[in-house]
């Protein structure tokens, strides 16, 4: 649980020229946890005493000049510092009275801000994207600022992160929309630069914060969407930033509510490993208001507190040790706050004793795909681990890898073989994401090269998953392997719905003379053979089926006509509507994993001739199934009623509108429609003599009433 | 190995009485139950919840509470009396009378010095427990409501008192009210509607804790007469609280059958400010909750439904063992039926009456699983009411048919029965010899020439008996040992041997023909819930409650080699799991090497001729035997050969035709039987 507690004004906010930021620069930390320094836009600084809500000391700088950056607090030498007119570095004492009076450089380039963290030279940040520690700084002022960002980069965001002695700069920039990370580290001096994952409907993200656990840099940042993102960055990185950009990967941890108003701002600022204060946005029950001070858990989704503000509420938030810093009308409110861990598992028993201690450090992997070079030490354990294992005759993973950069087809399958027969179980499952990797790469830049036993074996191991290879499958699509995407297919358990439906376009915009030439899984052509040949031979039988013989067929055999007249309306008179290779493939995607709400948007992707074939592959494949035709076939995979019964829904949500006006459908969903309504008939009639039927069921198991005289042997 | 011809009886009516009381003793780890039927029974928590001992109701009884004073048992009912237990010899010790009407709650200090009762004219009745009575003190303040529910403060100095619409706190010094603190009515239409406080528990911190029939468990602060905080528990109605003994737990019944944890712990991880949290809820019963008690390991609860649910809480439990399993007991450890095995007859026991059948016939064969057509119906031959207020506490029929007897608290009484063709006729033996007062077990010698009735002391009286009536042969006592009531009896088939065991686990024997005590098994820690002697050789063959066996020659005096052999081998997992005890041990004279055995779910054959199954043996094998080629079943086989094809068996018995008689009471049956629970909205009902 958390809690806002009754919070107090530190002071009035003066006039607020520019509307979207009060007139407040910066609230940095004091020289103790009870005093704070507030720089506002009006030339003015003030050190506060907050237990005493008073301020300490205050300077200001002359008129004409501007504060360029909040003024940050020394804790080495006690000395307090902020740059005025971009290029004048101020160093005061807390004794000096005058500003004016105390020490001043001018530096060559414009300074962006000065960072301060506790025992530590304050850094500056340039607005070129350079850094130096102030002392250096000031030992020569005039020193040559390097840039390190393009011309039209420009940084919106910075902040520093202290933890085991080891300073981190983390800076966000924007460059003609694109907007990147970058993670400066000293000793030795590197910078990384990663680049956010964008999405089409998203924009930049409005707001950081970033707090150091255990090892690892946790960074929280906030959509104008309401999503708030966590990435996990390692304190020391390996990388010396040489690799070029990085992606950032990003896990969603809150999705804030929002309200109808369209938003323009807001502020996010991370409590403690499970909260994050979050202003600017609606109260999930408050209606459009923005007005409030949230306190949200990110672990449970939940609302923990709340509190609103008087005022209008600016996108600024800090934290300072239990504190909560927040601009709102025209004064800055301090609110005690306090954050507390559930102990509800540990009350139901179920919790020993937790340790706080994070796990060690994460290894950072921006992706699956980036696996094979981001991590040193932990594909060196893997290679020492394998050289121990294996003998000398198999080749470690590297040995292989290096090989099928360069080697022939038929000399990499043998390779691989051989590898897989080889090497350990545990060491194997490490190894077949990799190999698949090199081969999906070196396939994708040599046109001549696609080694399809190789990935089928390697298919076989069950190791491979989409994750680890992701890349293989859209090979495969390319290269219209329709055998191999079979078998994936059956294999995978994690397709994404979009690469489901682009399997699904592949196989309908794929003709049936083309699709009948490629060899298939043969339990599933076998599936779809009986299939249509069950319907074949109760044509062939007629009216025999029902142990009926109508009087006409005996008169007249060549009768046919009368014949078909005596059937069921709802016998089959329908043929398959697409091959039988097709209906195959078409069977495995009815059977993959999916959710409907992601798969629907690519559904709509399918041309309305596609939707028309696979619907009406659907209704074939429903109608034989409710005439029991399946129950008398033997596959090892069949599709189910229900997943039938649930494409047809998906398909008919995705093209609702298109299929209400095209003519050629018409007839297939009122086809559909009466079918339906049938069964649903024939179930609620069903459905009205269950009860008997159970009780009849379960008073013979059992009924022999007060007395019987049974004979049981016992061996 | 064997086809049995199996008389499934499903006739006996038997309807458990509804658990209206629970006490538990945390020194001697004893749970006392008392029910609607005022009958008293006495389940050690640490043995398998056996059922040491059963004290009989009586009619009219309405017993509303119980206490352990030490190792003293008080109850108090509806009657206005407070009855003391003599627990050795499982009978009512003495009643007296509270003079303040109907008492409705009972319930001693921690000291052991005082029993506070609440009766219906609103007074509070404080009893000083004596050596060997109780006195009647003083009473404190009187109200004008009566007393539901009472609880002293772990100091004895104040006792909370819930009532109607209002709990009050005394002081027990002053006999003064010091707080009176009102519970809420229901709202809407339940606001005309009585706020009955159902249970307080009064804790040593100060809080009081109410459970009340608008569904709401409430916690009060006793110096302030204030309410802290109320936990909406049900609709209906909270009945019954208890807390564990540290008061880190509460568990309150309700009328849902549901049993509602609270927990009071640290709502922060490390802190000291704790709070009560509702934690846990278990449903298990479908009726009423009419009491709970937290034990040390489990939550204990019974109710309408008359079983009693052992709910083991599986945070205090360091290894999974029988004692981790859910436990329901619904019947008792004792057999309620016997039968005459050489005439076909059964005696059902009633708690007010008896009932006595013949077993139908069958004809012709069948092949094993298939039923027989039933020549003659089962016929009720006699249906036999008590005489006097007592509930039945044993009876027996002889194997010969031609005895019945059954005992209550005050009085044993002797049948004869003239059975020619179908004009059945009793006579009541007058003239009894004056030991035969009353009995805890009865039993007749195998040529039903004997009666044996297990008296006061651990004592047993040998009474011959002739068609000119009963003549008094003599007494059998222990040498030495405790003198606990003698819970079974079993004679051998020669008449020469008498082996009894009592509820503290001594079992002797006598020689009939010397009449004197002629050896003692060695004491095991567990009860012993059956036991029989084989025909042929004599054996004493040992049920225990924790599912151990022994089998003990009389002549030797001492463990037969087969009996050793089990105990180093140690018996299979599944076998030690059962849950239920063995019930009746029987012997197939055509095959001397078997020994039958039942339990509540299942018939035993042992065959002791036969390897004993380790613990990689498939233990229920039968299905597997049958699959297999009759000269591959001799290498699968092992000795014990379980038949779960019945289940709820009260009784199985072997006929001297060689026929089994099971004896079945379907629980749904009973369930039928049972008034309807508080119907519940379920979905769209």
């Amino acid at each position: 649980m958390a809690a806002l507690y009754e919070g107090y004004t530190l002071c009035g906010v003066g006039a607020v020229q520019n509307s979207s930021n009060i007139g407040i620069l910066g609230v940095e930390q004091g020289r103790d946890i009870d005093h704070v320094l507030v720089t506002d836009s009006s030339r003015c600084i003030t050190i506060y005493k907050v237990s005493d809500q008073r301020a300490t000391g205050s300077w200001s700088v002359k008129q004409g000049q501007i504060i360029s950056c909040p003024a940050v607090f020394n804790t080495q030498s006690q000395e307090y510092v902020v740059v005025t007119d971009d290029k004048v570095v101020r160093v005061w004492k807390e004794d000096d009275v005058n500003l004016e009076k105390a020490f001043k450089a001018t530096v060559s380039a414009d300074v962006l801000r000065v960072l301060s963290a506790t025992d530590s030279e304050p850094v500056v940040l340039f607005c070129c994207g350079a850094v130096r520690f102030l002392d250096l700084l000031l030992a020569s002022p005039q020193q040559p600022i390097e840039h390190v960002l393009a011309e039209d980069e420009i940084i919106r965001w910075s902040t520093i992160v202290k933890a085991e002695h080891q300073l981190v700069i983390l800076f966000s920039t924007e460059q003609r929309g694109e907007h990147c990370l970058y993670v400066q580290r000293f000793n030795p001096n590197t910078l990384v630069k990663h680049r956010f994952e964008t999405e089409p409907c998203l924009s930049a993200p409005i707001s950081f914060s970033a707090t150091c656990r255990g090892s690892n840099i946790h960074l929280l940042y906030l959509y104008l969407n309401g999503s708030v993102y966590e990435s996990v960055l390692p304190l020391r990185s390996s990388s010396t930033g040489a690799e070029g950009v990085l992606a950032l990967s990003r896990s969603l941890c809150l999705s804030l509510p929002l309200g109808e108003e369209k938003l323009m701002s807001g502020a996010v600022v991370v409590l403690d490993e499970a909260h994050v204060a979050v202003v600017g946005f609606p109260h999930p029950s408050a209606g459009a208001c923005k007005d409030y001070l949230c306190i949200w858990n990110t672990h449970f989704q939940t609302l923990q507190a709340c509190k609103e503000m008087a005022g209008r509420i600016y996108s600024q938030l800090w934290c300072y040790s239990g504190k909560l810093y927040i601009p709102h009308g025209k004064m800055l409110s301090v609110i005690p706050f306090e954050c507390q861990k559930s102990s509800l598992a540990a009350a139901l028993g179920k919790l020993k004793q937790t340790s706080q201690s994070e796990s060690k450090s994460c290894s950072f992997v921006s992706s699956w795909t980036a696996q094979t070079y981001s991590d040193v030490t932990q594909t060196t354990e893997i290679k020492s681990r394998m050289a121990t294992r294996n003998n000398s005759n198999v080749k470690s993973v590297d040995q292989l890898i290096e090989h099928i950069k360069t080697s022939a087809v038929e000399d990499v399958q043998a390779e691989v073989g051989e590898f897989i027969r080889r090497t350990p179980q545990a060491d194997l499952q490490l190894a077949v994401g990799r190999v698949a990797l090199e081969l999906v790469s070196r396939s994708q830049t040599d046109a001549n090269f696609y080694p399809q036993c190789v990935f089928l074996q390697l298919l076989e191991t069950r190791y491979l998953c989409y994750s680890v290879c992701p890349e293989l499958l859209s090979l495969a699509m390319v290269k219209k392997d329709l055998h191999l995407c079979q078998i994936a297919f059956q294999i995978f358990s994690d397709i994404p719905e979009a690469v489901t439906c682009a399997y699904l376009k592949t196989i309908l915009s794929t003709s049936d003379s083309e699709m009948e030439t490629v060899n298939l899984d043969t339990d599933s052509v076998m599936f779809m053979k009986e299939l249509t040949r069950a319907q074949s031979r109760s044509d062939e039988e007629g009216g025999q089926l029902n142990g009926f013989c109508s009087p006409a067929l005996e008169s007249d055999v060549s009768d046919t006509l009368s014949n078909k007249l005596q059937r069921d309306p709802l016998a089959l008179d329908m043929s398959c509507p697409v091959g039988l290779h097709k209906g195959a493939l078409l069977n495995e995607v009815l059977q993959t994993a999916y959710s409907d709400r992601p798969l629907l948007p690519h559904l709509k992707d399918l041309t309305v001739p596609q939707v028309i074939v696979f619907l009406q592959y659907l209704r074939f494949l429903y109608f034989k199934y409710c005439h029991d035709a399946h129950k008398q076939i033997r596959a090892l995979r069949t599709p189910s009623i229900s997943q039938i019964i649930d494409w047809v829904c998906l398909l008919l949500d995705a093209h609702f509108t298109v299929l209400a006006v095209a003519p050629e459908a018409k007839r297939l969903i009122s086809d559909l429609h009466k079918f339906v309504r049938s069964q649903v008939k024939l179930y609620a009639e069903l459905g009205k003599i269950e009860g008997s039927l159970q009780v009849l069921n379960s008073k013979r198991s059992e009924d022999f009433g007060m007395y019987a005289i049974q004979v049981i042997e016992l061996f | 190995m064997g086809e049995f011809k199996v008389h499934r009886v499903r006739f006996f009516d038997y309807i458990p009485s509804g658990i209206r009381a629970l006490a538990f003793n945390r020194d001697t780890e004893r749970m006392a139950v008392a029910r609607i039927d005022g009958s008293v029974e006495v389940f050690h928590c640490s043995d398998r919840f056996f059922q040491e001992k059963i004290i009989p109701g009586r009619e009219q009884c309405g017993t509303e509470g119980l206490s352990w004073v030490g190792e003293r048992l008080f109850s108090a009912g509806l009657n206005g009396g407070i009855t003391e237990y003599d627990l050795t010899n499982q009978k009512v010790k003495y009643t007296i009378d509270a003079y303040g009407g109907p008492i409705w709650t009972i319930t001693g200090n921690q000291q052991g010095t005082h029993l506070a009762v609440g009766c219906e004219d609103g007074t509070v009745k404080l009893f000083e427990v004596n050596e060997d009575k109780i006195q009647f003190e003083r009473n404190l303040d009187r109200q004008k409501s009566r007393i539901i529910s009472l609880s002293w403060h772990p100091s004895g100095s104040k006792i909370a008192a819930g009532m109607i619409d209002m709990i009050q706190i005394f002081n027990v010094e002053t006999g003064h009210s010091i707080h009176r603190m009102l519970a809420d009515r229901g709202v809407g239409t339940s606001q005309s509607k009585e706020c009955v406080v159902w249970g307080v528990v009064y804790l040593s911190d100060g809080t009081i804790i109410s459970g009340d029939s608008v569904g709401m468990v409430k916690l009060w602060d006793d110096q302030t007469g204030t309410l802290i905080k109320s936990h909406n528990v049900t609709k209906c109605d909270v009945l019954a609280l208890s807390v564990s003994q540290n008061e880190d737990s509460l568990v309150a019944g309700t009328s849902e059958g549901t049993v509602v944890q609270f927990q009071f712990v640290s709502v922060v991880l490390g802190k000291d400010d704790k709070e009560w949290v509702r934690t846990r809820t278990f449903k298990n019963h479908t009726h009423d909750i009419r009491a709970v008690e937290e034990i040390t390991t489990a939550v204990v609860s019974g109710g309408m439904d008359a079983q009693l649910v052992v709910r083991p809480l599986l945070d205090k439990i360091e290894v999974r063992s029988a004692a981790s399993a859910l436990r329901k007991i619904h019947f008792p450890h004792r057999r309620l039926v016997s039968c005459a095995r050489k005439s076909g007859l059964m005696l059902f026991q009633y708690p007010g009456h008896l009932e006595l059948w013949r077993l139908g016939e069958s004809e012709g064969k069948g092949l094993p699983g298939s039923s027989l057509f039933v020549k003659r119906n089962p016929e009720k031959l006699l249906h036999l009411k008590v005489k006097g207020e007592d509930h039945i506490h044993c009876s027996a029929v002889s194997p010969c048919g031609e005895w019945i007897v059954y005992s209550t608290a005050s009085s044993l009484r002797l049948y004869r029965l003239h059975c020619d063709n179908n004009n059945i006729s009793i006579t009541k033996i007058s003239k009894l010899p004056k030991v035969l007062s009353s009995a805890n077990q009865l039993c007749f010698s195998s040529d039903s020439s004997h009666l044996i009735s297990a008296s006061t002391q651990s004592s047993v009286h040998l009474v011959s008996l002739s068609q000119a009536g009963c003549k008094f042969v003599g007494t059998l006592k222990p040498k030495s040992g405790s003198h606990q009531a003698i819970h079974l009896l079993a004679t051998s088939e020669d008449g020469k041997w008498l082996a009894s065991a009592s509820s503290d686990h001594d079992v002797h024997i006598y020689n009939l023909q010397t009449r004197k005590a002629h050896c003692t098994v060695p004491v095991y820690s567990s009860a012993v819930t059956a036991m029989g002697i084989h025909p042929t050789t004599n054996c004493l063959f040992m049920m225990y409650a924790d599912q151990q066996m022994c089998e003990y020659s009389i002549e030797q005096k001492q463990y037969t080699d087969w009996s050793r052999t089990v105990q180093r081998k140690g018996l299979h997992r599944l076998w030690l799991e059962r849950d239920t005890p063995c019930l009746n041990v029987m012997f197939n004279p055509q095959n001397p090497s078997h020994v039958i055995l039942h339990d509540t779910y299942m018939i035993c054959i042992i065959d002791q001729s036969l390897p004993l199954p380790d613990d990689k043996t498939q233990f229920y094998n039968q299905l597997t035997l049958k699959s297999l080629p009759e000269e591959q079943r001799k290498s699968h086989s092992h000795a014990f050969k379980l038949c779960k094809n019945f289940k709820d068996i009260l009784c199985v018995e072997l006929m001297s035709d060689q026929s089994l008689v099971v004896v079945e009471r379907p629980l749904e049956d009973v369930a039928a039987q049972l008034p309807a629970p508080i119907k519940q909205k379920k979905f769209a009902t």
